[in-house]
């Protein structure tokens, strides 16, 4: 454990990016408490620019609405879509992976022919879709990002199992007349976390960039403030009022190169053997 | 005669935080024309580093620190990269030890060749074409039209190395280095191999430096010996010299730790069968492509045999003559197609898999690689207890058994609380015994289970192997390519050969009386016969 955490803070990228993420999690922690009020109550006049009245650092909307409020309160959205996205999608990727990977056959080919259903679907197009026939609110918007982004989550697994399957601990393991299940979940999936644990690191970034994407198209929920939304709505007067879109999507930026680079410095801390040369 | 290539004091450091702060030390010596140099060691010894710094190999983060080697009147490792490349290849040469991953999969074989030629800019291409069928020639590569055309995938591992060493000579190089160049070869292959390069190196007046660990390789072909250990020269001279009258403890070591020829007389085996097994079959077939006839590989082609109780019946032969997988199907990790496997009368290959589950008892096994069969993310104490755990012993018993265990084996109870990573090679083969040991097995199958050691935690694995035996009174059916490690452990040895087994009987029958042609060639093959092992 010593060492995973002195091979990742050698990676001075990923704790740039872990700090980065702590602040916007702290951020979304605290918003109720910074901003009591409803992100969605009008405050001040319209299309007040950052630092012009104090108590509105970041400015006002088209509708008065405060942008500190309302990148503060998105943080929440962002963070809770991405992070639940990403644990459903793990849910179905990884037992799927796993038992086509560790029973192979007829299996493996039904599974990944599954897969590869949802593989040849463009993932935005899928989406869309599945939020415009579920009513968009924040638990279906979530499921539809699992269900887009679990396919490479099903390779991974799946290749790693076939890989350590073969491996001497695990014949040792069945001649101690252990059951399969029990070889595939005691045996060979906590060998496989590593590169799980970093691939699920950069869905959480997919997961929020998917979620923006989506409400910036009006297909987020009405009722939740997002930054995709923010983004969405203001952009009819990106040229008299550009920060408008331009704050909230800086904080998309932020937070998916954090995950990005926390999802590289992983990499380095749990495969040291794949690190790059000259670290 | 002069020296072709001199080194003098050379030292590689290692990147800080590895177990010790050289590579290599003081080393010091002289290649000489026509000369076969031999540098031994066990592994991690910095043979192959030493090699690896003259062809300018060193991986990242390790340098040469001091020293020079003086190679035709220059200081290679003073030349600037582009004069190393181009005496790379062209007046020093090298064999890997792998050929099949030495060699590009998807170049033939004779454009592999021409390649040399091509990177130092010599000859037209149809020259470097006749010139690379000439080396083929040379190296003995049967119908060598045929095998420039060849891709490496089409080759016997042995021809594989064949095509590395005609494309090391290509230059006609003054040095050839040679690391570990039969380790993947079996016997009878290393020994036409060996014989290639003494000719080859005769008929060209080369100075090889030839890195090993085998010292039946070394009482094979060298001249000169160097014996190396943690990263030093230990004791360097003349090869009878050395052999036959080591100064070094360590070399008497090492040379104590060869399995001799010296034959055991086996224990009379009982009569009393522990296992017996009738007429097993198993074929592999690869499925036929669209363009593809399908493929049929008899790895076990009607095998009999049994073992008694308390007898160590040892299984040789070469890679791909079914060995493991008779071992393997004995305890149905492998799918046998016909036979039988009656242990105390009962069919393994007959019982469904819930009642495999609990007959697994009673066949259990060591594997070979010590670094794959441990689990590493499990404590030792749960890799040895699970099995009897599952199979109904309460875990507090369990647990104070696989501690005793630990301590039959030869390491510390404490070890249970540790994990795989902080054990070494031969003390997690010992590990993988407690485990075996743990379910109170009726036969234990031990595959290749001291290959991938060093000669001397060989001999320590053995030694407990022996003991152990000797004293739990254990069937044991050992499989090994080693005719030496099987001749030292086994009572009675069956030779495979392409599925079948071709002969088998007591040890003594086997290695003093062989009735099979295919046995004689075995044995002639071990390195190092005539030398006969440390006396």
């Amino acid at each position: 454990m010593k060492d995973f955490f002195k091979r990742f803070s050698r990676n001075r990228g990923a704790l740039i990016g872990l700090f980065i993420l702590v602040v916007v999690i702290l951020v979304a922690v605290f918003a109720p408490l910074l901003y009591p009020d409803s992100p969605w109550k009008m405050v001040q006049r319209p299309f007040l620019a950052p630092f012009s009245v104090d108590g509105f650092p970041l400015g006002t909307d088209t509708l008065g609405r405060d942008v500190a409020a309302g990148l503060a309160h998105g943080a929440r959205v962002s963070l809770i879509v991405g992070l639940v996205s990403t644990l459903v999608a793990l849910l179905i990727g990884v037992p799927l992976g796993a038992l086509a990977g560790f029973y192979g056959g007829l299996v493996d080919d039904g599974a990944m022919r599954f897969t590869e259903f949802f593989q040849t679907i463009p993932n935005f197009a899928l989406a869309i879709v599945l939020v415009a026939i579920m009513e968009p609110t924040l638990p279906t918007i979530t499921l539809a990002i699992a269900i887009v982004s679990w396919p490479p989550v099903a390779r991974l697994v799946r290749a790693e199992v076939l890989s350590l399957r073969r491996r001497e601990f695990v014949d040792a393991a069945r001649l101690a007349g252990l059951s399969n299940m029990r070889i595939l979940f005691g045996h060979i999936l906590p060998n496989a976390m590593s590169p799980i644990i970093v691939m699920a690191s950069l869905m959480v970034a997919t997961a929020i960039l998917l979620e923006s994407s989506l409400s910036f198209l009006g297909l987020g929920d009405p009722n939740i403030m997002s930054w995709g939304y923010m983004i969405g709505a203001a952009r009819t007067v990106i040229r008299n009022a550009w920060w408008l879109s331009f704050i909230p999507g800086v904080a998309i930026l932020m937070t998916v190169l954090a995950l990005n680079l926390i999802g590289e410095g992983l990499n380095d801390a749990l495969n040291p053997r794949l690190a790059r040369k000259g670290r | 005669m002069d020296s072709v290539l001199s080194i003098r004091d050379l030292a590689i450091s290692l990147p800080p935080g590895a177990d010790r702060d050289y590579a290599v030390q003081n080393i010091e010596f002289d290649l000489t024309p026509g000369e076969i140099l031999c540098v031994v060691g066990e592994s991690g010894s910095g043979k192959s580093m030493t090699a690896n710094a003259l062809m300018g190999l060193l991986p990242d983060l390790v340098h040469v620190t001091r020293g020079e080697a003086f190679f035709e009147g220059r200081d290679v490792l003073a030349l600037p990269d582009a004069e190393r490349r181009k005496l790379r290849g062209d007046r020093i040469g090298m064999i890997f030890q792998e050929p099949m991953s030495a060699l590009n999969p998807l170049m033939r074989i004779g454009d592999q060749i021409a390649e040399t030629y091509e990177a130092h800019g010599r000859y037209t291409p149809s020259e470097r074409r006749e010139r690379a069928l000439d080396l083929i020639r040379e190296v003995g590569l049967p119908e060598p039209e045929k095998i420039i055309r060849a891709y490496p995938f089409q080759l016997s591992g042995g021809q594989r190395q064949r095509a590395m060493i005609a494309m090391a000579l290509a230059m006609d190089p003054a040095v050839l280095i040679a690391d570990e160049p039969t380790t993947a070869l079996d016997v009878t292959t290393q020994a036409q191999i060996l014989d290639l390069i003494k000719s080859l190196q005769e008929r060209h007046g080369m100075a090889v430096m030839f890195i090993t660990h085998d010292f039946g390789v070394v009482a094979e072909i060298a001249d000169q010996v160097i014996v190396m250990r943690y990263g030093e020269i230990v004791e360097q001279g003349g090869a009878a010299q050395v052999l036959e009258n080591p100064q070094h403890d360590y070399t008497k070591a090492l040379l104590a730790a060869v399995p001799s020829d010296v034959v055991p007389s086996g224990q009379e085996t009982s009569e009393q069968h522990v296992l017996e097994v009738r007429d097993l079959r198993k074929t592999y077939k690869t499925r036929g492509g669209l363009f593809k006839a399908t493929r049929e590989v008899r790895a076990i082609d009607g095998v009999s045999f049994t073992v008694g109780k308390g007898e160590v019946l040892g299984i040789v032969g070469e890679s791909g003559s079914g060995k493991s997988t008779v071992g393997r199907s004995i305890v149905r990790l492998v799918e046998a197609d016909s036979g039988q496997i009656l242990l105390d009368g009962e069919d393994m290959n007959a019982l469904s898999t819930e009642e495999l589950r609990s007959a697994r008892r009673r066949v259990q096994m060591i594997f070979q690689d010590p670094y794959a069969s441990l689990n590493p993310r499990k404590k030792i104490l749960s890799a040895i207890s699970e099995g009897p755990i599952t199979m109904g012993t309460p875990v507090a018993e369990a647990h104070a058994r696989a501690r005793d265990l630990l301590e039959t084996v030869g390491l510390d109870a404490s070890a249970a609380d540790r994990y795989p990573h902080e054990f070494s090679g031969g003390q997690r083969q010992r590990i993988g015994i407690a485990r075996a040991l743990a379910m109170d097995p009726d036969l234990i199958i031990a595959d290749e289970a001291v290959s991938a050691l060093d000669v001397s935690i060989q001999a320590q694995v053995l030694e407990l192997l022996r003991d152990l035996q000797q004293r739990l009174h254990l069937s044991l059916l050992f499989i090994t390519h080693d005719l030496r490690v099987a001749a030292q452990l086994c009572d009675r040895i069956a030779v495979m050969q392409h599925g079948k087994l071709v002969e088998i009987g007591s040890v003594a029958e086997v290695f003093l009386s062989p009735k099979q042609d295919y046995t004689r060639n075995l044995l002639a093959a071990v390195p190092g016969t005539e030398w006969g092992g440390a006396a």
